[in-house]
């Protein structure tokens, strides 16, 4: 099972990408960071957030599929 | 006034005047309305290192935005009597000087809409996932912080 994951705003930039397929599975999101950090060194020194389906997580929580996506700190209005 | 479905917030590039000065006109004909409140949120020419910020241009995880937005406004609905509300926020560039987030509460009474303004606009900031790159003039950027 692939896991899609989504970037934005300056995650972007680092990853080069708006949005990636990584072709393994990680069980939990601290797995998956771990996956990212090693893939773009830079996104260490960064603060964002994971949602999974639109909802923030925690680095525990198991992921069992979902929309993904990497979040800076938000900035509208 | 419970069905509400999320709507779609965003609008591409600056909110004009005229768009503002129609939305006020819509409400002519709801008298039960003693008081609006209105926040229009202005880019700023902000200086950093020497360098003028000309344009902001907004970008936004735009289903999860318009949810959060959806949620505010039922929220902002069950703490304030408000009779209506009205919430837009660009995408996409626009200028310094120009609007980039419009907030529009009415309710019978004042001291409702000056608070529940508030609280909107507040939850907006921290809540909302929509980001910020700020333009200077030489076309370099950074990425807005909201404080």
């Amino acid at each position: 099972m692939s896991t899609n994951i989504k970037y934005f705003g300056l995650l972007a930039e680092i990853t080069s990408c708006r949005e990636e397929s990584l072709g393994n599975s990680p069980s939990t999101v601290n797995e998956l960071l771990e996956l990212l950090f090693e893939k773009y060194p830079d996104l260490k020194e960064k603060d964002f957030r994971v949602a999974i389906d639109q909802q923030l997580v925690t680095e525990d929580t198991q992921i069992t599929g979902g929309e993904i996506a990497l979040l800076p700190p938000f900035s509208g209005g | 006034m419970k069905d509400r479905k999320p709507k779609n917030v965003f609008v591409e590039g600056a909110i004009s005047p005229e768009f503002i000065a129609t939305s006020i006109a819509k409400h002519q004909s709801k008298t039960s309305i003693g008081a609006h409140d209105i926040f229009l949120g202005q880019v700023r020419a902000d200086m950093v290192d020497n360098k003028t910020i000309k344009a902001i241009e907004y970008t936004a995880y735009e289903e999860m935005a318009n949810n959060k937005f959806h949620e505010i406004r039922e929220a902002t609905f069950g703490k304030y009597e408000l009779s209506c509300m009205h919430i837009y926020h660009s995408l996409g560039t626009v200028n310094a000087g120009e609007i980039c987030l419009f907030v529009f509460v009415s309710s019978p009474r004042r001291k409702v809409v000056f608070e529940a303004l508030e609280y909107v606009v507040e939850e907006i900031k921290a809540n909302v996932p929509v980001f910020g790159r700020e333009i200077f003039e030489d076309e370099s950027h950074q990425w807005k912080v909201n404080t």
